[in-house]
């Protein structure tokens, strides 16, 4: 009964909301539009942040990233001597000796070779890293196979092509076996693996624009830790251990904790500043911080055009109400109770801001295609922003209202069958 | 004979005092009646008399001042809002001069009103809603709103909703005040054959002619009744 009743008390408001066509649609319009940036920013913001969230989470958020950096102040002016800082093999092991919490630690050296496959020779960027770095970076295998526990204890001179790499060599899956001359050291191609998918700026890990990578005993004892640089003229000879120290944490909760110890026990061996901690969780946490304030900024903005459209709402049902003074007046007459017409004119209300809010949902679905279309920004609408923005407005017309329709309760009947 | 007909609603002494601004209105000052069931009345009397406030009063729209009103044998000059809603809607109809129906509802809507706010569902309530309106002679306007009805067609679809709710007692304030003398002439008609029916009907007019068709005549003066006229039905 309570459902058959409603039903007609919607269906009362709809007939009223179609009497008056230009003004319900005007006052709609200020809650369409409400809803609508609702659900646009909401999406604009949601898309933007999954977009560096994913990034950072590339990282992996069990993972602490060493790097090493050049001391500011210590560039050597002769172009002779060599200049030692960064990370050390006695770090590492250090770290993995006296810190509690870590998985296991990934030594990465960076070794600008040329290197010569067939006839083909150019510059390349060799990575010199421990078999745990692949399941660290999570990447396709294309073809053959990847540098295992065997090559780096036995010091095999493997090595590993990127997609990148391999393009740049003109290697094919028939490289696979091939012979490629580095630095004069002859390296048997044993795979291909891809490229990383979504190259994003927020990465640290020294892994983009890598062509190949060689066992780490192999790059420390057949290259050694000194690198050559010719830039304008000058060498530059600068012996660098490790570039790149990854540590995985035993779990997530750990984390903070283990990079402040780090960050303690190097502190006492590194007394010039030469490296930087990454915490992709501490990144990831800020992000998010960040996108809630951005979420909270936005949803204000859109919040109040939301109440402007709930004041619309208002003020037109307060003019309902003295339009329709005479029908209330009769509807007391027959007997209709307080509640009732409060009852009536409440689902008029509601029926009109959930129309408003429905439309308004439409539209802040496209404005974010649109969007995406245009502009190329990702956006992304979750079903809870649509509950949330549609809720509101449901919520705005029960608020908004209320009070009309009080007023309208209150009408003396006498006088309400003598308006005009 | 009508002597022995029940009483359905009596004034005892009742007043009615508005304020406007500093004057103080004496709108009924001491009226006491009894109205018996299946009696036609008249009120009569010129603007300011008092009719209308005794209508209101009779109507439970409105609660007296000072003096008692048993409808139905009970005391209502007690209630509070919602039980006069309730009083209205069991046991009272009204007919108006200017037949008050709600613009935007069809005539079977309209009448179809009161049963609504009695909870009764559409079902029931439509067949009885277009068996009135055959009743008043509308059975072929069932879709149409209010707008799209002459004054005596709108007038008939009031009386059709004023009997929905069969209530013992109808009021009508100037039903006619609006019509041409033909059609007040049918509507007058109409409450005849209600009244024959057994229905009692109170209702407001300053015209004699109209006044003729009740079986009793009241004539108000000053917030008094001044005198009475019994008698059968002229």
């Amino acid at each position: 009964m309570i459902s058959k009743q409603t039903k007609r008390e919607v269906a009362l408001g709809l007939k009223s909301l179609l009497q008056h066509k230009l003004r319900s649609t005007l006052t709609l319009l200020g809650l369409v539009f409400g809803v609508a940036s609702v659900v646009a920013m909401l999406a604009v913001g949601e898309g933007a942040s999954e977009e560096a969230l994913a990034q950072i989470r590339k990282l992996g958020s069990n993972n602490i990233i060493l790097l090493t950096r050049k001391p500011t102040g210590s560039d050597n002016q002769d172009g002779v001597r060599m200049s030692i800082y960064g990370l050390t093999y006695e770090d590492e092991q250090r770290i993995a000796e006296t810190i509690p919490g870590i998985r296991r630690t990934v030594p990465v050296k960076m070794l600008p070779k040329e290197g010569q496959l067939g006839s083909r020779k150019l510059d390349l960027r060799i990575l010199g890293t421990t078999p745990e770095w692949f399941s660290l970076i999570k990447r396709k295998l294309i073809a053959g196979r990847l540098i295992d526990v065997t090559d780096e204890a036995r010091r095999n001179t493997v090595v590993v092509l990127t997609e990148h790499g391999a393009r740049r060599l003109l290697a094919t899956h028939n490289a696979i076996g091939q012979p490629i001359r580095i630095d004069g050291i002859v390296f048997e191609v044993i795979g291909i693996i891809g490229d990383e998918t979504l190259a994003g700026e927020g990465s640290e890990l020294a892994d983009q624009e890598v062509d190949a990578y060689v066992p780490m005993s192999v790059a420390r004892n057949r290259f050694g830790d000194v690198v050559e640089q010719r830039s304008s003229g000058a060498t530059i000879r600068e012996k660098i251990e490790l570039h790149q120290l990854v540590l995985e944490a035993d779990s997530i909760e750990v984390v903070p904790q283990v990079a402040a110890a780090v960050d303690y026990a190097l502190k006492r061996f590194h007394p010039v500043k030469d490296y930087e901690i990454n915490v992709p969780l501490a990144l990831l946490r800020q992000a998010e911080a960040s996108k809630r304030t951005f979420n909270i900024v936005l949803g204000s903005i859109a919040g109040i055009s939301l109440l402007v459209g709930g004041i619309g709402i208002m003020n037109i049902m307060l003019a309902t109400v003295t339009e329709r003074t005479r029908e209330i007046g009769i509807r007391r007459a027959i007997g209709a109770q307080r509640r009732q017409i409060i009852r009536q004119f409440l689902i008029e209300t509601v029926t009109l801001s959930s129309v408003g809010g429905m439309v308004g949902l439409i539209v802040g679905i496209i404005i974010p295609f649109i969007i995406t279309q245009a502009a190329g920004m990702p956006t992304k609408i979750t079903i809870s922003s649509l509950v949330l923005a549609f809720g509101i407005s449901v919520a705005l017309g029960i608020v908004f209202g209320i009070y009309p329709a009080q007023r309208a309760s209150r009408l003396d009947p006498i006088e309400a069958l003598r308006h005009v | 004979m009508d002597e022995l007909a029940p009483i359905e609603a009596e004034v005892l002494d009742v007043h009615k005092v508005y304020r406007i601004g500093d004057e103080v209105v004496n709108a009924l000052a001491g009226v006491s009646l009894q109205f018996r069931r299946g009696e036609f009345w008249a009120i009569l009397g010129s603007s300011g008399s008092g009719k209308s406030t005794l209508l209101n009063l009779l109507g439970c729209l409105d609660r007296p001042t000072s003096g008692r009103y048993l409808l139905a044998g009970r005391d209502v000059s007690g209630m509070d809002d919602d039980e006069l809603s309730q009083i209205r809607l069991q046991h009272l109809g009204f007919i108006f001069q200017n037949f008050n129906l709600i613009p935007q509802s069809t005539v079977e809507e309209n009448i179809q009103l009161p049963m609504y706010y009695l909870g009764i569902n559409d079902q029931e309530s439509l067949p009885r809603a277009q068996e009135l309106a055959r009743r008043v002679g509308l059975g072929e306007r069932l879709k149409h709103t209010p707008i799209q009805l002459s004054g005596g067609q709108q007038q008939r679809v009031a009386i059709a909703r004023a009997l929905a709710n069969n209530p013992n007692v109808l009021l009508a304030d100037e039903p006619t005040g609006n019509l041409d003398s033909t059609t007040g002439d049918e509507i007058m008609r109409m409450l005849g054959e209600l009244h024959r029916d057994g229905k009692t009907i109170i209702m407001v007019t300053h015209e004699p002619d109209v006044a003729a068709h009740a079986s009793h005549r009241l004539y108000m003066k000053d917030g008094r009744i001044e005198r009475i006229e019994r008698g059968t039905t002229a």
